[in-house]
């Protein structure tokens, strides 16, 4: 009987892979389901094993059974490893994403599975922190905090219990890097939190899940469940989060998790000495746990060897929106924004010009194609005035608004702010105001209260075009250095990067300001 | 008519899993069984969790997946964020609102369908998406649009 494997991705479902999955099973082959190889464009992808391995064809439809079956199909890959968008990446943490059946414990071992936990148990905790430490490796949720020295604070907090928290409430938009590995390599991410757990001395662990993710929820409940021998005594839980983008924030996380409203929490204290339930607590992304056990088990030097400057290692890239070949490029640090648009995602899909990518998704800076040249890396990205949060890339043809996407930055903050601090829940919905008024040139007239004789320091007269401007920028440098968290903090990125580039979208060409910091 | 004893027995059920910071937990176990979490629910969790009336409907009303009043028969939620915007999710979001008879974020007068915005359903690079009662939909344009829209007459 014919082995097939056909990918049971959310994205590979949407494109039709149940179709193409029953048409197989019905023709008589042995469908393997597997997690997706991460090109969108080429699911739903077939691959069919033969004597020379597996030979991959894509994008199969439920009626090209006979033809993939007989080798006549014209989507015909060969082997995906040869494929241009998979044959320059470096595979760590999604080595076996869209190669192993996601549920098979079998599969997991024998694809290098456990390595990692096994050769972490065989070390002090403290050994692990410092192999962790070794290898550079940064949080990949978006602030790029080291991981090692958040788990040595942890390890060095002495407390009657201790927590592992994974962020698996991967809002933004342009990013499902989190949402792929735990459908397609679940165990993964599991060795990753029960070496966390050895590391620090925890001994239960939360993965907090968006709702939007009903089939990561349900592939991580059964991994958790057929895995559980495996990691004991370590125990995990799912958590599902109910549609708040806020509860990305780790401290609104953790009181989500605590059955409370997700409201963000002020630092100090740090997660890692007063977290959940006030117990020191590891609270890190997906991909920073799932880069683990490759850490463990091919040597922290093996991961730090690859990269680019500080950022060490790789990086699962996801390129998204209006693109030709998005999907999930995991590659070190380094390869630059205009390869990974261009050559990599090889342009737009609508196949018009790029006028703009935006990186980090909702709360990172757009970029005009002149700032291609910029390295994928933490440090590059700040000093451009943007950040690479959690590795997406959203792709913008010239047919975009740029005050549109402003606009919707601060709508999009108004409406998922927590509440808690005023520039992000007031700052917000006064942002939306503003742009729309900056948009269509109507600048605010001078108001009944201001023209009061009690009111001394208010200008009196109607504001200008560059005033409105100018009190936009004003508001978001408020936002940006008043906000509690990253939501309010960082929704000016989006905003300014789009004033700044973009200037004539906004009714006439500001001059860019000197650089106040 | 809200059925207060049968809200009971589900929250007497999932009491006896023990579960730390029940409340989240607890809210989709009632809205998975019921559809909503009836207002008339709000004390009796708050007697079994010990927390006020107060600390669960601030809960309820903070997170946008939870309902106080029943789903229409079908929930079409449609992404509108970045990524499907920047493949033309504004004008797919106009056809569907016009083709279902309903605006963004309303269910229809007839209970027949509800268009939610949602934002991002992680399938970015293949959209506008949408998830059609829990089934991802991808690439919609106006053909998809039509299907969908007959789809849920059904």
């Amino acid at each position: 009987m014919t082995r097939v494997f056909i990918s049971k991705d959310m994205a590979s479902l949407a494109l039709g892979a149940d179709a193409v999955a029953q048409a197989f099973a019905e023709a008589g082959c042995e469908v393997v389901r597997t997690g997706s190889h991460g090109l969108f464009a080429i699911e739903p992808l077939v691959e069919v094993e033969t004597d020379e391995g597996r030979v991959a064809y894509g994008p199969v439809g439920p009626d090209d059974v006979a033809a993939v079956l007989d080798g006549s199909h014209g989507a015909r890959i060969g082997a995906i490893g040869d494929h241009p968008f998979f044959a320059r990446q470096q595979r760590f943490t999604f080595a076996r994403c869209g190669v192993t059946d996601p549920l098979s414990l079998a599969d997991y071992a024998a694809h290098g599975g456990w390595k990692g936990l096994e050769a972490a148990i065989g070390l002090s905790s403290q050994d692990v922190v410092d192999a962790v430490k070794a290898s550079g490796l940064r949080g990949r949720g978006g602030a790029g905090f080291p991981t090692g020295i958040k788990w040595q604070t942890v390890l060095d907090t002495p407390a009657d219990e201790k927590f592992i928290v994974c962020n698996a409430d991967e809002g933004d938009s342009g990013t499902f890097a989190d949402r792929m590995l735990m459908e397609g390599d679940p165990y993964c991410l599991i060795e990753g939190m029960a070496i966390a757990g050895h590391a620090v001395g925890a001994g239960h662990g939360y993965i907090y899940i968006r709702s939007e993710y009903p089939f990561a929820i349900e592939a991580m409940r059964e991994a958790i469940a057929r895995s559980a021998g495996k990691i004991a005594p370590f125990t995990l839980e799912v958590r599902v989060g109910a549609g708040a983008y806020v509860c990305g924030e780790e401290t609104a996380l953790l009181d989500s998790i605590e059955g409370k409203r997700g409201q963000v929490r002020a630092k100090p204290p740090l997660p890692a000495i007063e977290g959940l339930w006030g117990k020191p607590t590891v609270i890190n992304n997906v991909l920073s746990l799932a880069a683990v056990p490759f850490i463990l088990a091919g040597g922290a030097q093996a991961y730090a060897d690859v990269g680019f400057g500080r950022s060490r290692g790789t990086m699962p890239i996801q390129i998204a929106g209006n693109v030709r070949n998005g999907g999930l490029y995991e590659v070190g640090f380094g390869v630059t924004l205009g390869e990974l648009v261009n050559e990599i995602g090889g342009g737009t899909a609508s196949g018009r010009p790029v006028r703009a990518v935006q990186v980090g998704g909702p709360l990172g800076a757009y970029f005009p194609p002149s700032m291609f040249h910029l390295p994928f890396d933490y440090e590059a990205f700040a000093q451009a005035g943007g950040l690479i949060g959690h590795a997406g890339i959203t792709v913008f043809d010239d047919s975009v608004d740029m005050a549109h996407m402003a606009r919707f930055a601060m709508e999009f903050c108004a409406v998922e702010s927590c509440g808690k601090c005023t520039p992000c829940r007031i700052g917000s919905t006064r942002g939306v105001e503003l742009i729309d008024r900056i948009v269509v040139k109507t600048p605010r007239a001078a108001g009944v209260l201001e023209t009061m004789p009690q009111i001394r320091n208010a200008s009196r007269s109607a504001r200008t075009h560059d005033q409105e401007v100018e009190l936009l920028r004003d508001l978001c440098d408020t936002m940006k250095h008043g906000s509690l968290c990253a939501l309010g903090g960082f929704t000016p990125y989006p905003v300014l990067s789009a004033l700044d580039h973009f200037p004539e979208d906004f009714g006439g060409g500001n001059a860019l300001p000197e650089a106040a910091e | 008519m809200t059925d207060i004893a049968g809200i009971q027995t589900a929250i007497d059920r999932f009491m006896q899993s023990d579960t730390r910071g029940a409340l989240l937990p607890l809210l989709h176990a009632l809205q998975e069984e019921f559809g909503h979490v009836d207002p008339a629910a709000v004390p009796l969790i708050a007697d079994a969790l010990n927390l006020s009336r107060a600390e669960v409907h601030g809960v309820i009303s903070f997170y946008h997946d939870f309902r106080t009043e029943a789903p229409a028969r079908h929930v079409v939620k449609l992404c509108r964020a970045e990524s499907c915007q920047s493949r033309g999710g504004a004008a797919i979001e106009a056809q569907l609102s016009h083709q279902l008879g309903v605006a963004m974020g309303h269910a229809r007068k007839d209970g027949q369908v509800a268009l939610e915005p949602v934002y991002c359903l992680g399938l970015c690079a293949i959209g506008p998406n949408a998830l059609v009662d829990d089934r991802p939909v991808a690439r919609i344009d106006s053909a998809r649009v039509v299907a969908i829209a007959s789809e849920v007459e059904a």
